[in-house]
């Protein structure tokens, strides 16, 4: 039960943080209809600075408490990532906005390779050690061990997503997002300044892309310049499981994407191991005699889940579980 | 509005072009600074490991130790067939990927190189050995340790590390005699590296009658192991053996820790580096792990000291051993008095080296005839050599260097 527990944990954990990367693909996609694949990359980034500028408080020595050097690397990291999401914007996509649909998702790819190689340049091949500041206690909750950054990442994500939802529908600006949603040129004879909201949209995914990038780094105390492929694939997996284009689907499909991970690499192993299994156990008798355990998936099927996820939402509803807004616009 | 979009364009790819030439600048200097004869022949000699992705660090670690040999080779003067040479390593980066292995093997097949030395990994060095084999070309690794490379029957394939059939044994006996496990969890990267390490490990585990749990497996880039390591402690073996490199190593122990695992954790020679300690932080004290050759520190000064005045930082890994590779190709074309693989490849086979990893020789396999074995802990964030393994024989540090006090002072 405490296992179940922890790895139930672990799933939130690491969902929330999809969660609040697939925000970003999300949001993009809903103004413009465009998968911003180097979206993942602007999540690395911001761990990378968020790294620099802890490793540089830490250098000098500061009687600063960890959790103000910290906050410290991730208000330099969002400006940044901020920046990089309004010169993507600007450089690479609205040039090609009016372009046929491929045109714009080949430079995202480009651009995802021009800024994973920035970033080796910059910060170089190593993979980069988070500095262990923050006392990382583990609380026993249950049986199971629920760690103060686990504890940080989940309640800083509930509290942006709250944020987020806020501002999209309860600002002005919120409304002109989602008027430039549902039309662009509907929405520009309206008033709303089209270009303007869709480079606030790029500049709040960057941002909120700043945060998970710190939260990854601080969580897994690793950086690395190629980290942000994978995540940035599981967190395009997450925003379509939810339905892409919606902001509660985004949530939601981040966090059962965690659990399913979690769980999936916890108990497939004991699930598919076929000495458990009646018939097989007699078929495998030898084998299961000499090794006790025949198992079909391992947990290195991990990573396969996320993408068999996508497979079977793609398949099976393809507008996700919470359906996309482009119904919507008919 | 055009105008500045596209002035900013510009300047973004003025930027990149100024980056662009940034790193260009980097490449030609061993060239430039290696004194070129006007008529010294070049011989070329390529190395490849992994450039770019999370081992890159060790991958451009035997890079350096190649380099460094051909330029001083380059220093000596060599002369091969009465005429000067130049050697000059063409580096490659394989990605630490079968199949960008084989592209670059093919490329430097092409681009006539008379000896090759690396891959960096096991599962990149099987199927490119093929390409050179069929070339001609001999090839070195000085870190693949899986024992599959050396058995395909290929002339002209060589290591100077010891074989996973000889570190796997020697890190679980140690395991075994140290701490008496009565339960072991094992985990690999699912590489062929990584995957025949813990296979070895598992094999010697159970033939000592210890409990070993079903294999759990992540890949080469896994960052996040709490959901195999949650699974694992509910089973609550006594020690943790993981097959894999250091960049996934460290943040496994650290998150096992963080977890409360509270086992032995015991690792590969891919994950046996300084690094551990800045990845895992304070997890790591106490880590057992094992390299398939002599420690660093043991590795003849003379080349710990030029590496590290030539590149500023010390050897990670396997920087010997590559360093080894290259001056075993030259000194083979020396003998032979020629670079035609096909000439000085029966003085390579035949050879007798001391270099900065101790003396080498080859069996017919082409694998190093007494390979040492060394088992090290983490100790204050250094790995520190508890026992090296010579001839199944477990002698200390000092005990060693005094058994090889004449060569390693070379």
């Amino acid at each position: 039960m405490d296992i179940l527990l922890q790895q139930i944990i672990n799933g939130l954990t690491t969902g929330s943080v999809y969660a609040i990367v697939a925000l970003g693909y999300t949001m993009v996609y809903g103004v413009i209809q465009l998968i911003n694949f180097a979206h993942g990359e602007v999540v690395m980034i911001g761990a990378m600075v968020a790294f620099s500028v802890i490793m540089a408080v830490v250098g000098m020595g500061l009687p600063l408490p960890p959790v103000v050097i910290v906050l410290g690397g991730v208000l330099a990291a969002i400006p940044v990532c901020m920046a990089i999401g309004y010169l993507l914007e600007r450089v690479a996509y609205r040039p090609l906005r009016h372009a046929p649909r491929l045109a714009p998702l080949i430079t995202a790819i480009g651009m995802s390779i021009v800024l994973q190689h920035l970033a080796l340049l910059i910060w170089g091949r190593d993979p980069r050690a988070f500095p262990q500041i923050m006392e990382n206690t583990s609380h026993a909750i249950g049986g199971a061990a629920i760690s103060s950054v686990q504890i940080a990442i989940i309640l800083l994500s509930v509290a942006m997503m709250a944020g987020l939802t806020w501002f999209v529908y309860r600002t002005k600006f919120g409304i002109a997002i989602r008027a430039t949603a549902e039309d662009v040129r509907v929405a520009a004879l309206m008033g709303v300044d089209a270009n303007r909201v869709i480079a606030v949209t790029f500049v709040i995914a960057a941002a909120l892309g700043a945060v998970a990038g710190v939260m990854v780094g601080t969580y897994y105390g690793i950086a690395h310049y190629t980290m942000g492929f994978i995540l940035g694939l599981k967190a395009f997996s997450a925003a379509v499981l939810g339905g892409i284009g919606n902001l509660a689907g985004a949530m939601l499909g981040g966090i059962l994407l965690g659990l399913v991970e979690a769980l999936g690499a916890g108990y497939i192993g004991e699930f598919t191991d076929l000495c458990q299994w009646p018939v097989a156990r007699d078929l495998l008798a030898e084998r299961c005699m000499a090794d006790g355990h025949v198992v079909l998936f391992g947990s290195n099927y991990q990573d396969v889940f996320a993408f068999l996820v996508l497979i079977l939402v793609l398949v099976f509803r393809p507008s996700g579980l919470l359906g996309e807004r482009v119904s919507e616009r008919a | 509005m055009n105008f500045s979009v596209k002035a900013l364009s510009l300047s973004v790819a003025a930027a990149l072009l100024m980056m662009g030439c940034g790193k260009n600048e980097e490449a030609p200097k061993p060239a430039a600074t290696a004194p070129v004869a006007p008529a010294a022949t070049v011989v070329k000699i390529g190395h490849v490991g992994p450039l770019t992705g999370g081992i890159a660090h060790l991958g451009k670690d035997n890079e350096n130790g190649a380099r460094l040999a051909a330029e001083e080779a380059n220093a000596a003067g060599i002369r091969i067939g009465g005429a000067p040479v130049t050697f000059e390593v063409i580096g490659e980066d394989d990605q630490g990927d079968p199949k960008v292995g084989n592209t670059v093997a093919q490329k430097l097949v092409d681009a006539k190189v008379v000896g090759v030395v690396g891959h960096l990994n096991s599962g990149v060095s099987i199927p490119a050995s093929a390409i050179y084999n069929q070339a001609g070309i001999p090839m070195i690794s000085g870190s693949s340790t899986n024992p599959a490379l050396t058995e395909q029957g290929f002339a002209g394939v060589f290591r100077v590390v010891g074989r996973d059939d000889q570190q796997g044994p020697a890190v679980a006996n140690y395991l075994v005699a140290t701490y008496q496990p009565k339960t072991v969890a094992v985990i690999d990267d699912a590489t062929a590296y990584g995957e025949g390490l813990a296979n070895e490990v598992e094999k010697t585990l159970k033939a000592a009658g210890v409990t070993v749990l079903p294999r759990e497996k992540g890949t080469d880039k896994t960052a996040d192991w709490k959901a195999i390591l949650t699974k694992i402690k509910g089973k609550q073996p006594d020690a943790v053996f993981y097959g894999g490199m250091d960049a996934t190593g460290g943040p496994l122990l650290k998150q096992a820790r963080e977890l409360k695992l509270a086992a032995v954790f015991s690792f590969g020679d891919g994950a046996c580096t300084d690094k551990m300690a800045e990845l895992a932080g304070a997890a790591a004290e106490g880590l057992i792990c094992s390299q398939a050759g002599i420690p660093v520190q043991a590795a003849g000064k003379s080349f710990t000291d030029a590496y590290k005045a030539k590149f500023g930082i010390d050897p990670i890994l396997y920087a010997p051993f590559t360093y080894d590779s290259t001056k075993l190709l030259i000194a083979a074309m020396q003998k032979a008095d020629s670079a035609d693989p096909a000439k000085y490849l029966p003085a390579l086979k035949a050879i007798d080296f001391t270099g900065a990893s101790g003396t080498i020789r080859f069996d017919e396999k082409g694998d190093r005839k007494d390979a040492e074995m060394t088992i090290f802990t983490l100790k204050d964030a250094k790995i520190t050599p508890l026992a090296i393994i010579k001839g199944g024989k477990s002698l200390t540090l000092d005990e060693y260097a005094a058994l090889v006090a004449p060569p390693a002072a070379k």
